[in-house]
């Protein structure tokens, strides 16, 4: 397709400019795009970082700026959050249960993945969907009963009951995302670890595994968030303050009636926020072509 | 690797050891390796809910939770409530509107964020700030942002002379669903367009470019090529959208507890007032039960959208 109706070299020179400023329009566009919705994602986390180092005067007088200081910026109220408050608590339980959770997802999803992705049976599709379905089963049909669950085991006003019900949530979605790394690593990998004597659960573990680090490692990322950012089970389940997490810690611990303790809470959003995003955005790629990869058939 | 044999354990079964010969069994293997994982699902996913459709049959409170069959007294005693109807509405109004606005939203980031340019890891960091921010935290700068007295967007439109006073962004009926619509929409947009990206990423290069040099433009493209390939994927990230906002509770929970008078209440939030702040246990169940029909419809749905996708 060399020629699309090209006559003259004038005529083709002309054209080659056209589609020059087209090119450049549409960069200068993508741009805008670009910075507009990065402008628009973080306009609240933004404003937040002004707001976490104002004074009080400043921030309580409806005429002043609220884009910028109008009197001195001080670290107090920052100070405050880490020094007088709880957040650092909240920080460490959302902490060690992610970290749990991770942990449980990944013994009981990935066996599970590898069955539906490898050992091939008759039910392995279907039951590959339904697993996938209980991730759309929420929490807000579920809390009601499992917190009488969670009483019956003892586990109420325990962060350990979070412990328990969270890889509900986890599993499902990470089992999928698994199927499709797991369905990328080449079949001759296991045949030939099972020629060099390891036996089909030996190849698994010593030479599927190993492969499948990439795709594991963006599950945790992923499951991980999925735990921080949960919010009903534990505001249900969980009410003394030493055992609350972040997402429920914050909104709850740092209001005290109708007095918000607006710079320090805004510090807490930015400092939770930055580096789960952060660590998000490095594995984004790996995420999305496994969203993909589940989907396809192998 | 065509070559490339390997011996079934057969005639030499014998000599191995019993356990070496259960690791090497396919069938036996597929079970117990999927096994944990669906226990643990029905006994905490499963059963819960089978006991949610208990508690809606039943007369159970926080108080007193022995187990009494109730019929359908529940239910008549859910349904007489205004509030039940009222919340009923705004989670469709809710969910509809955000749906729409986050499939277009969501398109349309997913087209800048698969494009080339400089500075695109910090631009994707910053858009992925709303969906990875714990919603709870997220809702809280929001709080802030909408502010009765302080907001800095009231700040703007008055020295814009585009408003005398306050707009009372949470304290009037209608701002408020505007604004919890707003957060809803900002916090799952970026999913949606992580969702739409995967979606552009798998299309074949050479389809796009046959396209270009046949001569279409950007919105033939768009129109023709693009959208018409992803359309499955659009779809699973809408019905992803609706399902979120659908039994999502933490925007409206934060940003106005269902006010002002309810005119926000959804029924997630409603089952949670009801059952945990208020104790009533069967009333709560029975109000989240309502959500079920839907959600299975919209599963149902997916489930079609993507057994498309593999056909593509």
């Amino acid at each position: 397709m060399a020629t699309v109706g090209v006559s003259s070299p004038a005529e083709a020179e002309r054209l080659r400019r056209r589609f020059a400023r087209r090119h450049a329009l549409a960069r200068v566009g993508l741009y805008l795009a670009a910075v507009l919705a990065a402008l628009v994602c973080a306009a609240p986390f933004l404003w937040s970082l002004v707001t976490a180092f104002k004074q009080n005067r400043d921030l309580y007088n409806p005429e002043n700026n609220p884009f910028s200081f109008n009197l001195a910026a001080t670290p107090d109220h920052v100070l405050y959050l880490f020094r007088d408050t709880a957040f650092l608590t909240f920080v460490w339980n959302t902490f060690w249960v992610g970290t749990l959770v991770v942990a449980i997802t990944l013994v009981l999803g990935l066996p599970a993945a590898y069955s539906l992705a490898r050992l091939d049976r008759r039910w392995s599709g279907r039951m590959a969907i339904a697993i996938f379905f209980v991730y759309l089963v929420p929490p807000t049909l579920l809390f009601l009963s499992l917190s009488r669950l969670v009483a019956t085991v003892g586990l109420q006003d325990s962060t350990w009951s979070l412990v328990l019900v969270y890889p509900t949530i986890t599993i499902p979605v990470s089992v999928w995302l698994l199927i499709g790394f797991l369905k990328a690593i080449p079949k001759d990998v296991e045949e030939q670890a099972m020629v060099d004597g390891y036996s089909r659960l030996g190849a698994f573990v010593w030479a599927v595994l190993p492969l499948a680090v990439p795709g594991i490692v963006a599950v945790v990322v992923f499951a991980f968030t999925l735990t921080a950012s949960e919010f009903i089970y534990a505001l249900a389940f969980v009410s003394p303050t030493t055992e609350k997490v972040v997402s429920t810690g914050v909104p709850t611990e740092l209001i005290r009636g109708d007095v918000f303790f607006w710079q320090s809470l805004q510090a807490a959003a930015i400092v939770v926020a930055v580096p789960i995003a952060f660590v998000f955005n490095l594995f984004l790629d790996r995420l999305v072509s496994g969203f993909t990869m589940g989907a396809v058939k192998g | 690797m065509a070559e490339v044999t390997f011996e079934r354990p057969g005639a030499q079964e014998d000599a191995r050891p019993a356990r070496r010969r259960l690791a090497d069994r396919e069938g036996f293997l597929a079970w117990a390796m999927l096994l944990p994982a669906v226990v643990y699902i029905v006994a905490l996913v499963a059963v819960p809910f089978v006991l949610a459709i208990a508690f809606s049959f039943s007369d159970v409170t926080a108080g007193d939770p022995t187990f009494h069959w109730a019929g359908l007294r529940t239910f008549r005693r859910a349904l007489d409530d205004p509030v039940f109807w009222r919340s009923l509405r705004n989670t469709f109004v809710f969910t509809v509107v955000s749906m729409a606005l986050i499939v277009v939203l969501g398109k349309v980031l997913a087209n800048i964020l698969v494009a080339d340019f400089r500075g695109k890891w910090l631009v994707r960091l910053l858009v992925l700030l709303p969906w990875t921010t714990p919603v709870a935290l997220s809702a809280v700068a929001w709080l802030w942002m909408l502010d009765s007295i302080y907001s800095p967007i009231d700040w703007a439109l008055r020295h814009l002379g585009l408003l005398d006073g306050n707009v009372y962004w949470l304290g009037r009926p209608l701002q408020a669903m505007a604004s919890v619509i707003a957060v809803h929409v900002w916090r799952l947009t970026p999913l949606a367009a992580v969702i739409i990206m995967a979606g552009l990423v798998a299309i074949p290069k050479d389809i796009d470019e046959a396209a270009r040099v046949d001569g279409a433009g950007f919105w033939r493209r768009m129109l023709e090529v693009t959208i018409p390939l992803t359309l499955p994927v659009i779809a699973v990230a809408a019905l992803f959208g609706a399902i979120l906002t659908f039994t999502d509770m933490t925007v409206v929970y934060v940003l106005t507890r269902g006010g002002p008078t309810n005119s926000t209440q959804v029924l997630a939030s409603w089952a949670f007032i009801r059952g945990i702040e208020g104790g009533d246990v069967a009333q709560g169940a029975a109000v989240a039960l309502f959500l079920f029909p839907l959600l299975l419809a919209a599963a149902i749905a997916i489930l079609r959208a993507v057994r498309r996708m593999e056909v593509l």
